[in-house]
């Protein structure tokens, strides 16, 4: 099913954010939602995480149509007082089901993210980067047919972030994934779909499509092209 | 060096007392000299021990009872919102009585044995547990509230994984201030009325004029305060190793 939007509105203390918004998020597919800040994207990606509650000032109106999701912040949310281990598995943690099964499953991915090491260390002594890659298996291990990620490598050093990127691609392959991020790059690499989001209300921008398969190398001309391309039009909104 | 420059200032601090002791030439019944005090508290140690057994038996169960009340007030203010609006007043309220006022009362209620001066000790101590466990519960970031809905955690597992440990730090510093006044309270219910103790100790050493027993007693409440308080530190810097330091 994907991500169904229909006619969706969103407004924060009179302030229209999205008006009307009818988008239909593919099955299987990395979409990227790009924009400046302040224009409403993280708040479209909370509304699609069902985060905003009765207390909140937020006005909603219109349908959002989704699997379940599973939600990645731009901080690594890491609690400080359990171990890299605890954490990735703190969804089984919270709903009071961690299995043998899952804890092995959560293991070979802090494995395959180069955090065998540190299955015991808690966070405080942990790098940003290794952090992230925690929060990265905490979000896998839920294993939602959705993945919403708000910036989630905003908070890291150009390097760090691009192996993030890779490792990112690699675990999320076949999951739908609707990634919020304002780094054409970040967007480029990843995305089957690139949306550019702009505009009070926000309006979304034709669909960019970039060639090949993600993580795509930031050397490919195409890519650092469509870069360019976007980075223009970002400037000019 | 930071143990140093205590003994440091301590030694200085004496050395000034039996200073004015010796220029004023003081008589022992107005200013015993520390050297006296401290002969004192050994020639008197197996007194000033017993004394102190009671006294401090007190403040711990105090402590206990009163942590145990304030953590449990605090979560009732932060999970019933009638209590919020109803309680909170009233506690507010309750802190501008001073307890010095309402001891004798207290003994009058509860007796002239232990349960008075536990009661005056947790009486003292709810108010800075409570405020501070209830200030860490009401500030657990939103984030971490968000991801763990988005996880399909129940409110009652949300309370126990996140918001407690959260609020965890909160506890801690409230539970420090606890542990510091928490002989002051047992003290107090000694002196309003009781028959062992510390507090009974110096009033009546008091009474017969001996002063340099008083200061013993004095000090014995000082250390035990003292040795309550960074043990008490140590145990929460371990247990409650994410709170940040300032």
């Amino acid at each position: 099913m994907g991500i169904v939007i229909k006619d969706f509105s969103l407004a924060f203390e009179k302030k229209t954010f999205i008006q009307h918004l009818n988008i239909t998020f593919e099955t299987g597919k990395i979409t990227c939602l790009l924009g400046p800040s302040g224009v409403g994207k993280s708040s479209l990606l909370r509304a699609i995480a069902k985060l905003y509650t009765r207390d909140d000032i937020v006005e909603l109106s219109g349908s959002l149509t989704t699997d379940d999701t599973a939600y990645m912040a731009q901080t690594d949310l890491l609690l400080p007082w359990l171990t890299v281990l605890e954490n990735a598995l703190l969804g089984s943690k919270l709903r009071g089901n961690i299995s043998a099964h899952e804890k092995q499953k959560a293991i070979a991915l802090l494995t395959e993210v180069g955090l065998e090491k540190n299955l015991k260390d808690y966070p405080s002594t942990l790098s940003g980067g290794m952090r992230q890659r925690v929060a990265l298996v905490r979000t896998f291990l839920e294993n939602k047919p959705i993945v919403l990620m708000d910036e989630p490598f905003s908070a890291l050093d150009a390097i760090t972030r691009l192996k993030l990127q890779d490792i990112a691609a690699k675990l999320l392959k076949g999951k739908t994934v609707l990634l919020v991020t304002h780094d054409p790059l970040e967007a480029l690499r990843l995305a089957d779909i690139v949306y550019v989001l702009s505009g009070l209300p926000a309006q979304l921008g034709e669909p960019i499509i970039p060639p090949g398969h993600a993580p795509r190398s930031t050397t490919e001309p195409e890519v650092l092209l469509l870069q360019g391309k976007l980075l223009k039009q970002l400037e000019g909104l | 060096m930071k143990f140093l420059r205590l003994i440091i200032i301590a030694i200085v601090l004496l050395l000034l007392w039996q200073a004015i002791v010796s220029i004023f030439s003081l008589p022992t019944y107005i200013l015993p000299g520390p050297f006296l005090v401290i002969h004192t508290w050994f020639a008197q140690a197996g007194l000033l021990w017993s004394q102190t057994q009671s006294t401090l038996a007190e403040t711990l169960m105090g402590l206990f009872f009163g942590t145990l009340s304030g953590i449990a007030g605090a979560l009732i203010l932060a999970f019933f919102r009638p209590a919020r609006l109803w309680l909170m007043p009233v506690l507010v309220i309750s802190q501008a009585i001073p307890t010095f006022a309402i001891a004798p009362l207290l003994v009058v209620w509860f007796g002239y044995g232990e349960a008075s001066k536990v009661i005056t000790a947790m009486i003292m101590i709810f108010f800075p547990i409570t405020s501070s466990f209830y200030d860490g519960l009401r500030r657990t970031p939103r984030a971490w509230l968000d991801l763990a809905s988005s996880m399909g955690a129940s409110s009652w597992s949300m309370l126990w994984h996140i918001r407690i440990p959260s609020a965890l730090p909160n506890l801690a510093s409230g539970l420090r201030v606890a542990t510091a006044i928490a002989p002051i309270g047992a003290i107090i219910g000694e002196w309003v009325g009781s028959s062992h103790g510390l507090g009974f100790l110096m009033l009546n050493a008091n009474g017969r004029l001996e002063i340099d027993l008083m200061f013993a007693a004095l000090f014995s409440i000082t250390l035990i305060t003292l040795i309550l308080y960074y043990t008490v530190d140590h145990l929460l810097r371990r247990f409650i190793f994410w709170a940040k330091e300032d």
